[in-house]
């Protein structure tokens, strides 16, 4: 079965793209690159273009100083080794068959040659067809016969019809692979037997295709504007004005230019009307009118200025589509008045502008962002646009509404669904599910949106009220999983038949296959990423596909459930009693802990967040966007380069009028304390007597199978045992810069500004991280001062090239979040530093870290990974919980299924 | 190279069997041998074994040169070819996996190249022949297995020079028609390209095969086997399983497929791929799973054959089989698990221009 999440199917063109800047004979670059034998950047020149979205790439090396067979093979080589360039058909391209065999002979897929064609005379013609057969390619048949090139429209379907003839009935070629080029020759010399030559194309074109079954028609399309060479708006203005005719005459494929077409709808409208007249042979003086306007168009400064104002001038549905697309929210209430008002002119209904133009420019939105064309960033800036316009229309929808009801007319409004979304209960991380509701609502789903730390029944009752049509679950940390399941488990008992969606960062197909969805009859589906969650909610809303859809993730679950059982059984673990045994052995005697310069609580009210800024990690909060790729490398990446290089400067800004303004508070404590470890605690004591035991900590100790002499660590290894005698110390820690978010967040919300309320919580959670990386590094060097030397950059840190650890509850080291109920006793971050406690042990506010230090120079981090029965046996009984809290609290910890008990609950 | 001269009477006898071969396929999945080389290990052949008599004095080490064992120890693989049957196989493999001049310069043995293919068919011919006689009902077909050789066209053996190739095109073609005339000329009802690594070897040799079938003037079924190396999906050379079967489609087939690399369980989703895309017959032979740690296959049976099983079940393949790891024992499993089911009809595809990179791309028409 395939990827069911992507919900992806394979590439099925209905115009095709061939790149054309790997032909020598069309790219000047090119062909000097090839010369001067730098085939590592005539590599990237290829891979630009199948990153520019060209479906097929042609490749020429008709150059007379080359050996062009030669330079054919070692290229075509070169790009099998390139994965992202050879997924990709390639097209051989030369006017040499010599050179299209030796192309044929290095590439294993199937290639379309580029050209075979009648102009040596019939016999040439089969025989070079045939063996294009035999090696498995698709063929370009030029409109070229012995007497020369079709240029009339008569010539050119003629020679088209023999050659189709010949090729399906003397040589067997299947029809789906011919590919006629028709030639297309310039336009607009001045001669004026060329004028009607793009004409003849297109004409040519439709009756090829309404007689001869199957077949496709090409053509390089940057010959149509040969005599504009140097003038690039010009030139693309009329490719894209020829593309627009041809296309609908039945051209389906192109030699183009990927990067470099203009939108036809965004062609200034002289320039297009005069580019028209030059195509389509409107008027005898159509060449001297494209050239008397052609000056204007250079490219140059004034090309951006100027398409500006086109935007500005186009009539109110393009500027909206415009400001969709293009993410501008400068003049929108502007336009939605004009566009409400000529609704309203025309009989029609404010709810008009939004199903209307709105919708239109928001499915252009999530065509190109399903397509890899736009990314996260972009398409919520354009959801800004989308809300305010709303926002805008909403007071005159609900008056006619308030007018029909009172006629008692019902409104039925034409979404794809309603969405219900919710951060389950004791969970308040919501940047990943806002981005989800975002996502949706670009795509027209209404989204019913609960907010963070809703409970199960609050779920049920709204979903039922509002008739959702899908729920969605979001969590972050590892007892929202629980939670999720016990909704699914509720939604069952209720006898809901709604799909349910699971997602969020601890979420995974395995849990959801493993946990959640058995609970659950009705379609459970994982969710990996906003960009999935359109294409899950698109199967599920679909009245055809809905079943098949849901039965294939159902089976796709079940054998995920199958897989995990089996490599559950092979998953042995080793006995706690074994595990302590091979304990992190240190020599306590080697090394003399440092005592803290401070002991106690220190309290850090109000921090200045302009110092935290410099210990920012980056790379983080690009993937919170869904923008992979290491900072600060990933300003220069070539896909996603720009939109990250454009949220970078957002986030830029926004941070120094956070801080200039001061929209949040940060503040923290940290206390050290006299300490030992007995067994797998950790005893924390009043005073350096070490007679009275403050608090206990609990570790937890890995119990998998070691090798090469590699310990089974805990946490309690790195403190000196009670009976070595020796002083040891730990510390503790909250930080937040979380204070205050929820006022800017909500004035955000309130002006529909979901791109804003984002990107202010991004920053919050990552001047948080930053402020513990800090404060750790403070701790290191001047309040426990074992480190008072220490000088690290900010990669270095990220890197944790320092000596101690900061291990946070709930996190690989010491995965049990309840912990933090004793780091809370200990240090009061609720009164000394405004954190409070959900009944998950989430934090609040969202934006906080708190953990624990130790500093040991051999300590590192570490992850407990799955634990057995009879450590959660001990551990419960150490920390006088009963075992099944302890199963609860620990559900993803645990490497044994707890039982029915917890499943029938 | 010259034309092969076919007489009159061969090439009526492989029109009724490739006609008999049809019918069978019409009616029920057929089930290919299982594993060559797990049973030749079984003999634990030393050097010596393997140079039987006549290779006393060959100037090179040949331990370990399979297909060799068909001069040097004939009873050997026919007996292994009569196991296979016993359990039921309709379909028998020559021999001759690495027996063309590229596989065989190893051991410096390229000139024995076309008495190999000859002799190899020859002796499943006998073996299928002799069972054939015994249930005429129930005839068995020889399929010349044809290996991807030891060399890749699309993929460089040095990681510092990617353009850099070991073998060509045309040199492949060659060693292909070279083997393809034994086979053909030992008495082969069908061409087996199978575990294909590189779809341009695949290209290649059906290249060859499609030259040979010009020239003689007769036409066998062809059928072709991909490998696909892990759970990337794809093959060795980077091809998506789709991507492989457009180009590959052109040469029609008898049936496309997938073996080695792969146990039953992993392979599953992939088959089903083909299944849907391809409109010819499918075919599938597994591993016994995948190796253990100590590089040995160790699925049992009843385990392969429940998954062969379910896949003819569900309607995704025509024939089956096994490959590392099988033994006659799987076969006979495998063979009761298909029994009375239907076999897979091959959908109607849409008329589109497909081609292919490493991944699939289709206009419609």
């Amino acid at each position: 079965m395939s990827d069911l999440s992507s919900g992806e199917t394979k590439p099925t063109a209905t115009f095709v793209n061939v790149g054309e800047r790997t032909n020598v004979t069309g790219s000047a670059k090119f062909k000097k690159l090839i010369l001067s034998g730098d085939f590592e950047a005539a590599l990237d020149v290829a891979r630009q273009q199948v990153e520019n979205g060209a479906q097929i790439i042609d490749i020429n090396m008709d150059e007379a100083m080359l050996d062009s067979e030669a330079a054919m093979v070692k290229f075509l080589n070169l790009i099998a080794a390139e994965p992202d360039i050879s997924r990709v058909p390639v097209m051989i391209d030369s006017s040499k068959w010599s050179v299209i065999e030796a192309g044929l002979k290095c590439v294993q897929g199937k290639p379309i040659v580029n050209s075979i064609s009648m102009k040596e005379g019939v016999d040439a013609f089969i025989a070079q067809a045939k063996k294009v057969r035999r090696y498995g390619a698709a063929v370009v048949v030029m409109a070229f016969d012995e007497k020369g090139q079709a240029d009339t429209e008569e010539r050119k379907v003629e020679i088209c019809t023999k050659s189709y003839k010949i090729l399906t009935e003397q040589v067997g070629f299947p029809p789906e692979d011919i590919i006629f080029d028709p030639n297309i020759f310039a336009v607009a010399t001045g001669i004026e037997e060329h004028n009607n030559y793009a004409i003849d194309f297109i004409n040519a074109t439709k009756r090829i295709k309404a007689t001869l079954p199957h077949c496709h028609i090409s053509g390089g399309v940057s010959n149509i504007s040969f005599s504009f060479r140097g003038n690039e708006q010009v030139r693309e203005a009329m490719h894209s004005v020829f593309l627009y005719h041809a296309i609908k005459a039945g051209m389906d494929m192109g030699i183009v230019n990927a990067g470099q077409l203009a939108v036809y709808e965004d062609i200034p409208p002289e320039l297009k009307e005069r580019a028209e007249d030059v195509i389509l042979n409107r008027r005898p003086d159509a060449t001297d009118r494209m050239l008397e306007i052609a000056e204007k168009y250079k490219a140059g400064a004034g090309a951006a200025k100027f398409a500006d104002l086109t935007w500005r001038n186009a009539d109110v549905n393009k500027r909206l589509a415009h400001a969709l697309v293009n993410g501008i929210t400068d003049y929108i209430d502007a336009d939605t008045e004009e566009a409400r008002a000529n609704a309203e002119k025309s009989g029609g209904r404010p709810l008009d502008v939004i199903e209307g133009p709105l919708m239109d420019g928001m499915n252009v939105v999530g065509d190109l962002f399903g397509a890899g064309k736009m990314f996260l960033p972009q398409v919520v800036k354009s959801a800004r646009v989308m809300k305010k316009s709303v926002a805008y229309l909403i007071p005159y929808i609900e008056a006619e509404k308030a007018r029909n009801a009172a006629l008692g007319i019902v409104d039925a409004s034409k979404n794809n669904g309603k969405i219900l979304l919710a951060t389950v209960k004791g969970d308040v991380h919501d940047i990943g599910k806002n981005i989800v509701g975002v996502v949706l609502q670009c795509n027209n789903y209404e989204v019913v949106d609960l907010g963070v730390m809703v409970s199960c029944a609050k779920i049920l009752e709204v979903a039922r009220e509002v008739k959702a049509d899908i729920i969605g679950l979001s969590g972050l940390i590892t007892p929202s999983l629980d939670e999720m399941a016990y909704v699914a488990r509720e939604m069952e008992r209720e006898g809901m038949a709604v799909p349910l969606l699971i997602g969020g960062a601890t979420t995974s197909k395995v849990h959801t296959a493993v946990k959640i969805a058995p609970g659950y009859s009705k379609a459970t589906v994982y969710v990996p990423d906003a960009s999935r969650a359109v294409g899950v909610a698109g199967q599920l809303m679909s009245a055809q596909n809905r079943d098949t859809y849901a039965a294939e993730v159902k089976a796709d679950y079940a054998k995920m459930r199958e897989a995990h059982a089996r490599q559950q059984q092979g998953k042995k673990r080793q006995s706690l009693a074994a595990a302590r045994a091979n304990k992190v052995k240190i020599d306590w005697k080697a090394h003399t802990p440092e005592k803290p310069r401070v002991m106690g609580l220190t309290v850090f009210d109000d921090y200045d967040l302009a110092e935290l800024t410099r210990n920012i990690d980056w790379t983080p909060f690009f993937q919170t966007w869904e923008l992979s790729g290491q900072y600060p490398a990933i300003l220069e990446d070539k896909a996603v380069g720009k939109t990250a290089r454009n949220l970078y400067n957002d986030a830029q800004a926004m941070l120094q009028r956070l801080i200039g303004e001061k929209w949040l508070t940060a503040k923290a404590v940290i206390g050290f304390w006299p300490a030992n470890s007995v067994g797998d605690d950790i005893e924390l004591y009043t005073d350096a007597s070490r007679t009275q035991v403050l608090t206990t900590l609990h570790s937890l100790r890995q119990q998998m199978f070691r090798e090469n002499a590699r310990a089974n660590m805990a946490l309690a290894d790195f403190i000196a045992p009670k009976d070595s005698g020796i002083a040891d110390y730990i510390g503790a820690f909250a930080v937040t810069s979380g204070l205050n978010l929820e006022k800017k967040v909500a004035e955000f919300e309130a002006d529909h500004d979901d791109y804003n309320s984002i990107l202010v919580k991004a920053l919050a959670d990552r001047l948080a991280e930053a402020f513990a990386e800090r404060m750790h590094q403070r701790v290191r060097k001047e309040f426990w001062a074992y480190a008072t030397d220490e000088t690290l950059s900010n990669e270095d840190l990220i890197a944790e090239k320092y000596r101690g650890i900061r291990p946070a509850p709930g996190y690989p080291a010491c995965p049990d979040h309840t912990e933090k109920a004793l780091l809370w006793s200990l240090i009061a971050p609720d009164k000394n530093a405004g954190i409070t406690l959900t009944d998950s042990y989430a934090m609040w506010p969202a934006a906080s870290v708190s953990g624990f230090y130790f500093a040991h120079p051999d300590v590192e981090y570490f992850g407990v990974g799955k634990i057995e029965r009879d450590q959660v046996e001990d551990y419960a009984k150490r920390k006088g919980m009963t075992v099944s809290d302890v199963e609860r609290w620990m559900a993803p910890s645990l490497n044994y299924d707890p039982g029915q008990a917890n499943a029938a609950e | 190279m010259s034309a092969p001269v076919i007489s009159k009477e061969r090439a009526k006898t492989i029109a009724d069997r490739t006609a008999a071969l049809e019918a069978a396929l019409e009616k029920r999945v057929l089930v290919l041998d299982g594993a060559m080389g797990t049973m030749i290990q079984r003999h634990k052949l030393d050097e010596a074994g393997y140079r039987g008599s006549r290779f006393v004095n060959h100037p090179k080490d040949v331990k370990g040169n399979n297909d060799l064992l068909i001069l040097s120890q004939p009873e050997i693989i026919l007996n292994i070819h009569r196991a296979y049957l016993d359990a039921g196989a309709d379909i028998i493999e020559t021999n001759t996996f690495s027996s063309t001049s590229i596989a065989q310069a190893d051991y410096g043995m390229e000139a024995l190249v076309y008495e190999l293919n000859v002799e190899g068919a020859k002796l499943a011919r006998q073996a299928c022949d002799e069972y054939t006689a015994k249930t005429p009902d129930k005839p068995r077909f020889v399929a010349g297995s044809i290996g991807p050789t030891n060399r890749t066209a699309s993929i460089s053996p040095d990681v510092n020079d990617p353009g850099y190739r070991n073998v060509t095109f045309d040199e492949l073609r060659k060693a292909f028609r070279e083997q393809v005339e034994g086979l053909v000329a030992g008495g082969a009802d069908l061409l087996l390209a199978e575990t294909i690594i590189d779809t341009l070897n695949a290209k290649a040799c059906l290249f060859a095969i499609d030259e040979f079938f010009e020239d003689s003037g007769i036409r066998l079924p062809v059928m072709i086997s991909g490998t696909i190396t892990d759970q990337s999906g794809r093959i060795l050379s980077g091809q998506t399983a789709e991507a492989f079967w457009n180009s590959l489609r052109h040469v029609k087939p008898l049936s496309i497929g997938l073996n080695c690399a792969l146990g039953a369980a992993q392979l599953r989703p992939y088959v089903a791929e083909l299944s849907r895309v391809a409109d010819v017959l499918i075919s599938a032979y597994p591993n016994a799973g995948l190796p253990n740690a100590f590089g040995e296959y160790d699925e049992d049976p009843h385990t392969t054959a429940g998954h062969v099983g379910g896949w003819a079940k569900d309607g995704l393949v025509n024939i089956v089989g096994g490959c590392c790891g099988t033994t006659p024992d799987h076969i006979r499993a495998i063979c009761e698990s298909v029994t009375g089911v239907k076999p897979r009809k091959p959908p109607t595809v849409s008329t589109a221009m497909r081609l292919s990179g490493l991944e699939p791309f289709q206009l419609v028409s």
